[in-house]
């Protein structure tokens, strides 16, 4: 245990890539539905859809839109926090789940 | 979770239509636990907007964590501006106007808000539309 302050947490940030196997990619809905469940987390949520970046807070509803990832793009996750590994584990199952849309 | 709960939407438009179908794509996109209300039309029937229907709308949709409005032309942003001027000075400073798309805005607001995020988020949340 290291005597760092309390809230100081790893500096490696937890990585995953998921296929965007979902009908329409992140359209509107969908992306409503990450970006509610990325702000639920106190990491920093970030996708991409290359591992070189450039990264987007997934917390912001207008930015998550703006990728335009569609339907066969990878998405790239770089979390880094208290609750990283909870984070990660949701938003990539949010993606597997197809957002949880009964078309989708 | 803001401990004052969810910050409230309000829509206003001078179509009843648009107001209740953008108030439509919130309630499918983001949800019900959101504070939300619309107001659209004059008194009449007709296009326009009223600000004592704006004023109802502000209380239908109160949050104490305060609520945000998304307008869409001209004389819905004079009356709403109208209508924030005569509510009671103690819930005056917790309304605030969006510079945004009505449409797109109330999700945008809505998807924010529904984090828990303060007012001032919320608002830029949606404004930040307007940016390139």
């Amino acid at each position: 245990m290291s005597n760092e302050s309390v809230g100081s947490h790893a500096a490696d940030p937890r990585t995953a890539e998921v296929p965007l196997i979902n009908k329409v990619g992140l359209h509107a809905r969908p992306s409503v539905k990450l970006t509610q469940l990325a702000k639920s987390f106190a990491s920093s949520v970030e996708l991409a859809l290359d591992p070189a970046g450039p990264w987007t807070d997934a917390k912001s509803p207008v930015k998550v839109m703006r990728v335009k990832a569609p339907r066969g793009a990878t998405l790239y996750f770089r979390i880094s926090g208290p609750d990283a590994d909870a984070a990660l584990t949701a938003m990539v199952g949010l993606v597997e789940r197809r957002f949880d849309e009964a078309d989708g | 979770m803001a401990p004052d709960g969810m910050v409230g939407i309000v829509i206003v438009s001078h179509s009843p239509k648009v107001a209740e179908g953008a108030a439509d794509m919130v309630r499918q996109m983001v949800g019900d636990a959101v504070p939300l209300a619309w107001t659209g039309g004059d008194p009449g029937g007709g296009l326009g907007t009223d600000i004592a229907r704006i004023i109802a709308a502000i209380d239908a949709a109160w949050s104490e964590a305060g609520v945000a409005i998304l307008v869409d032309l001209g004389g819905a942003e004079t009356n709403s501006e109208m209508a924030v001027e005569m509510i009671e000075e103690s819930r005056r400073g917790r309304v605030v106007i969006c510079n945004a798309p009505v449409v797109e805005g109330a999700v945008i607001a809505a998807t924010e808000a529904s984090g828990g995020s303060s007012l001032e988020a919320v608002k830029s949340a949606a404004e930040e539309l307007y940016v390139q």
